[in-house]
């Protein structure tokens, strides 16, 4: 799984953001045709978070927005890092962001 | 949406989506709030860019955009009340709760989009707003283009634009400018406004005298895109507003000849005319044809006749020169100055003899500091022979022009001159 973390094109003029999202469009499409990509989500910012034994539930996380998950990518990959040198391909880099990597557990063993 | 086979978006969607949300949220808003209608728009996309670059484009792009926009809108205007300015009816549908979401989502449906940007064009090219003001505007708002683009291309920095921006607000501020329009009888004037807006634009895209990039194609497109939509329009569907987009795609048709390869510029004479955009030249006839008109003939009824001859034309050998040149007798009538009447020289040298031209342009007074006098000189002594003029001409013009594309072209003909034998 990778984890997308940050990555702030505020700054770039609509065109730009445009050419920039293109560079997604191109990483998915190869990822696709690979054969590599199983799923992703793009998530909302904000929300609230439940915890505790007593359940509280609190406004957040209201993180920097460097650290801010903004969505993740479930992909196939031949070993750890292979995952690794793949995530290198993220666009956002330039922009601040950083990507995780996690190994999705399987229990066919 | 990840089955998407064509996963890219049209060409600017950002950009003229960001100008068509601004202007119907500036009409929502009212004009004084502005700034708020762009931050809607900015937020807009970037909520768009964090979604898609994970999920691919929606089916419906520009829907899409709309649906956040309008939820923010609604949100903001049912706790703001911005409504001072606005049309008394307009005014009276977003206060109340009941026709608040219809009200807006109206404000989003296509015709209301095209009308709402007509308004915009009309209230940044206010006469009150200084003409680089009123295009720094116009380009911001309406285009989207960031600071940084509209510094880019008027050989500007930041500062500057952001200077001339705060200028035009100030005066939308002062004179209480809306987006209602300027009265019907103030209607004609207002319009020669922003066609001279949008002429100055193109002129900027087309020869732009930025060093390194001699056709600004984005500049170009955006001033013909504005002037279309006018023409949409029956109240400013004017003759000289067909006149002036049939003028613009002749213009435009040229722009894969006119540039080589490595960048430097082909003349007219030159050209490879089977790069000429044909698709441009039949939409430069259709609203040539669209813009007889019983009022009056403009100038940009005369400079797209000129253009649609050279369009029409299939050789520069075969070239109407007579007929140009009568066509810059009218302009000059009408738009008299030192450019028509350097122009109607060179004609004239074409239509008659290097001589005859050479004559007109000598007594030309005024454009002693622009290059394109020099170098049609040169053109004209090179026709006649006379390499030591035409090499002093050449080198005055290479010294007035900050066009590297055009310094190149001078140095080329510079040195197809015979060397001067020492006596």
């Amino acid at each position: 799984m990778f984890i997308f973390y940050g990555g702030d094109p505020s700054h770039l003029s609509p065109d730009a953001q445009q050419a920039h999202m293109q560079k997604w469009f191109t990483w998915v499409e190869k990822l696709t045709k690979e054969k590599r990509y199983v799923a992703g989500e793009a998530l909302l910012p904000g929300g609230k978070t439940v915890s505790g034994v007593s359940k509280t539930i609190t406004d957040g996380p209201f993180t920097e927005s460097k650290e801010v998950v903004g969505g993740f990518f479930v992909v196939e990959a031949k070993d750890y890092n292979e995952a690794v040198e793949m995530a290198k391909a993220s666009p956002d880099f330039d922009l601040g962001g950083s990507v995780e990597v996690r190994q999705v557990m399987k229990f066919d063993m | 949406m990840r089955e998407q086979d064509v996963n890219q978006l049209i060409g600017h969607l950002f950009r003229h989506e960001a100008g068509k949300m601004a202007a119907v949220l500036t009409r929502l808003f009212g004009f004084q709030a502005i700034d708020l209608a762009e931050d809607v728009v900015q937020d807009t996309l970037l909520k768009a860019m964090s979604v898609w670059k994970i999920k691919g484009i929606p089916e419906n792009p520009s829907g899409w955009l709309y649906t956040v926009a309008k939820r923010r809108a609604i949100d903001i205007l049912r706790k703001q009340h911005l409504h001072e300015d606005h049309h008394i009816q307009i005014s009276q549908a977003l206060r109340s709760e009941w026709s608040l979401t219809p009200t807006v989502n109206n404000f989003f449906l296509d015709d209301e989009i095209e009308d709402s940007q007509l308004r915009m064009i009309f209230a940044c090219c206010h006469p009150s707003i200084p003409y680089e003001s009123q295009i720094s505007l116009t380009l911001k708002t309406l285009c989207g283009l960031s600071i940084q683009e509209i510094a880019n291309s008027f050989l500007s920095n930041e500062e500057t634009i952001t200077k001339r921006l705060y200028r035009a607000r100030e005066k939308i501020r002062e004179e209480k400018i809306s987006l209602e329009g300027p009265a019907p009888a103030n209607m004609p004037g207002r319009l020669d406004a922003v066609l001279h807006s949008l002429y100055l634009l193109f002129n900027e895209g087309y020869n732009s005298s930025h060093p390194s990039q001699l056709i600004r194609h984005d500049l170009c497109e955006e001033a013909m895109r504005l002037c279309l939509l006018l023409t949409r329009n029956p109240l400013t569907n004017k003759g000289k507003t067909n006149a002036l987009l049939s003028l613009m795609c002749f213009q435009a048709s040229r722009e894969d000849a006119r540039l080589n390869a490595d960048g430097s510029i082909n003349l007219l004479k030159s050209q490879d005319r089977s790069r000429w955009n044909k698709h441009l030249i039949e939409k430069g006839k259709y609203f040539l044809e669209h813009s007889a008109d019983n009022d009056e003939i403009s100038a940009y009824h005369l400079e797209a006749a000129i253009a649609g001859s050279h369009s029409t034309t299939p050789s520069f050998e075969t070239t109407d020169w007579e007929r140009i040149f009568h066509l810059y007798s009218a302009l000059a009538d009408i738009k008299p100055g030192p450019i028509v009447e350097m122009n109607r020289a060179i004609a004239l040298g074409y239509a008659k003899s290097s001589a005859d031209g050479l004559d007109a342009l000598r007594k030309i007074t005024g454009l002693q500091d622009h290059y394109l006098l020099h170098a049609a000189m040169g053109d004209f002594y090179f026709d006649l022979d006379d390499s030591a003029s035409a090499r002093q001409s050449y080198l005055q013009a290479l010294g007035l022009t900050t066009s590297s594309s055009e310094k190149r072209l001078l140095q080329k003909k510079l040195e197809s001159l015979p060397s001067v034998s020492s006596t």
